[in-house]
């Protein structure tokens, strides 16, 4: 398809694939985006990660067309989502969090009809609905009503459903919330496919692992504001590096315990009788741990190594973790 | 597994907005018409009530009722099916609540669609729904005595009467799709405008014996003009103005209620 003359221009003085300019967006009173900025340089993943209510959801929303913005601006492929929603919609695929099939229809006529309702021609509507149904392993599956699917497989059959059309840019709304460890390296391995292909995604996720492993930039939001953006790297070496943890025996030792330990970033806990200091994570300190523990005659009841969590990352940067509503949301509500 | 075949490159094809609008529509009216098929649980509930209704006013109430010249049977023929057509146009409310509960309507809306083709995908369902369940009760009601006068111009009239009728009723319910907050609540509004609308009117009895204002309801709301049209054309009973009056009131449903609920359904995507 010959580019029309505004995307070739978009292509030329532009090199993001997504612009996000201070987007806002309430619910009556309730703040769910509060001026968000980001951009997405094209081929690459941005991995937007929050709690539940941070935003993330109302984000891939607006950005895919389904929602208004009450301010701020997003384009994709320089295409405005409001002004030019349906240029931007030719552009983008979308997997939502719940998997957006037709239950009476089989997989292969799920996929004919949102093909042609991406304006494909029918043959590449047929061509590519037997490429996907090969890649995604649904073959056997493709005359079956969807009814009939597993949830792994309605996965699967809803990313390729918005595979159809083989748009630039894909949004994926918790890829792998609720999915079995199996289907989920599935998934994973499609999603890094995708982006060898040239695929520009923009994944949610609740999962700093998932972030880690897919995403070439993060941007950490929590109650509709960003508050960190960065590589992996550079988000965990804001938390910190990994943790030693050590549990002492008796009460009585612990404070034994807190002169012989010593080390970066020391952090005692006399209820729980917990030592807890920085490391690379080398058998060697923890050796001379130990010995030193073993030498003052303390008894050791557990050792640990602690990686920085997503939920580091919130304790941190926010000071309550992933778990608890916001609290900037919650007093919104009242 | 190749790597590149995630993307691979497609065409899409070059034609006017009119073109699509109606391609859009045709792809989802497929997509409804299928769903006729694999859930035969709707077709069935569609033509079984009309038929349990029709096996009851004919055998147990209609002895009671009073048609005068025209037998009971061939009274009751037209009330029949408009109550039948009008129960089948409802299932657009329970069809559209189900898409906009689970996750497809956020599919269609993130797609370069028309986005009236769901709404017109539902209504022409809907039609072929009552084109079926309308051939099984007129199929029933041979059994049961009755006996048509009608020629070939009064069979069309009825055709086009009872297309433009079901069109009416089902961009009302399109209406009251986009408007019920769950599935259980489409369910039941459907039945409480419809059950007594058919009641109150001249489809099971005469309205002459009905107090006054129910009867002054009776004799002017659309439902009866659209019975004594059909009613007329079918068995010779005299229409007066219905004929005329009963395809005003359905063009007249349509012209208002299209646009009202593309609009509702365009609005809901903004929310």
């Amino acid at each position: 398809m010959e580019p029309t003359l505004e995307a070739q221009k978009s292509i030329s003085t532009d090199n993001n694939a997504i612009v996000v300019k201070g987007l806002r967006k309430s619910f009556k009173k309730l703040t769910v985006l509060n001026g968000i900025d980001f951009s997405v340089k094209r081929g690459t993943v941005l991995a937007l990660l929050g709690p539940n209510g941070a935003g993330k959801t109302t984000t891939i929303r607006i950005l895919s067309t389904l929602l208004l913005p009450d301010g701020g601006q997003a384009l994709i492929h320089g295409f405005d989502v409001v002004r030019e929603a349906n240029k931007v919609r030719s552009l983008i695929g979308l997997t939502g969090q719940y998997a957006a099939l037709d239950e009476y229809l089989t997989g292969e006529e799920n996929l004919h009809m949102i093909g042609r309702l991406y304006r494909l021609n029918h043959q590449d509507i047929k061509r590519r609905t037997q490429e996907l149904l090969e890649l995604f392993d649904l073959m056997e599956a493709s005359a079956r009503t969807v009814k009939t699917y597993s949830g792994g497989m309605r996965r699967r059959l809803d990313l390729a459903v918005s595979l159809i059309a083989a748009p630039p840019i894909i949004f994926l709304d918790e890829p792998t919330t609720g999915l079995d460890p199996r289907s989920r390296l599935i998934m994973w391995d499609i999603i890094e496919q995708l982006v060898t292909a040239g695929t520009t995604i923009l994944l949610t996720t609740q999962d700093m692992d998932e972030a880690d492993r897919l995403a070439d930039k993060i941007v950490v939001i929590d109650g509709g504001r960003i508050i960190a953006e960065g590589t992996a790297d550079e988000l965990k070496q804001r938390v910190g590096s990994e943790r030693l943890e050590i549990t002492i025996a008796e009460a009585s030792s612990f404070e034994t315990a807190k002169r012989v330990v010593y080390g970066e970033g020391l952090h005692l806990d006399s209820k729980t009788r917990t030592l807890s200091l920085a490391t690379k994570g080398g058998v060697h300190q923890l050796k001379q741990v130990l010995s030193r523990l073993d030498e003052a005659g303390i008894g050791v009841e557990n050792v640990s190594f602690h990686r920085p969590t997503l939920d580091d990352v919130f304790l941190t940067l926010t000071g309550h973790t992933t778990e608890q509503p916001n609290i900037v949301i919650e007093k919104q509500e009242a | 597994m190749t790597k590149s075949s995630f993307i691979t490159s497609v065409q899409t094809e070059k034609h006017s907005k009119i073109f699509w609008a109606l391609s859009d529509s045709w792809v989802l009216a497929k997509r409804s018409i299928k769903h006729i098929t694999r859930n035969l649980d709707q077709l069935f509930a569609v033509a079984l009530f009309p038929i349990m209704f029709f096996l009851l006013f004919r055998y147990v109430f209609g002895g009671a009722i009073d048609t005068g010249d025209l037998s009971y049977v061939n009274y009751l023929v037209a009330g029949i099916l408009v109550q039948m057509l009008a129960f089948g146009a409802n299932y657009t409310t329970l069809n559209l609540a189900i898409d906009l509960q689970r996750g497809i309507v956020d599919r269609f809306r993130s797609l370069p669609m028309a986005s009236s083709a769901l709404l017109v995908g539902h209504v022409g369902a809907d039609l072929v729904r009552n084109t079926m369940s309308s051939l099984i009760v007129l199929g029933v009601s041979f059994l049961v005595g009755f006996q048509p006068v009608a020629g070939p111009v009064e069979w069309m009239l009825v055709l086009c009467l009872a297309i433009l009728f079901s069109l009416a009723i089902s961009w009302l319910s399109a209406i009251m799709g986009l408007l019920v907050k769950s599935i259980e609540a489409a369910q039941w509004t459907g039945f409480i405008v419809i059950f007594p609308l058919t009641f109150v009117s001249s489809a099971f009895v005469p309205t002459d014996t009905m107090p006054e204002a129910l009867r002054f309801f009776a004799e002017n709301q659309p439902l009866t003009h659209v019975i004594e049209a059909i009613r007329g054309w079918l068995v010779g009973a005299p229409i007066g103005d219905s004929g005329w009056l009963a395809f005003a009131w359905c063009v007249g449903i349509i012209i208002v209620a299209m646009p009202v609920a593309t609009w509702l359904f365009r609005r809901q995507a903004l929310r």
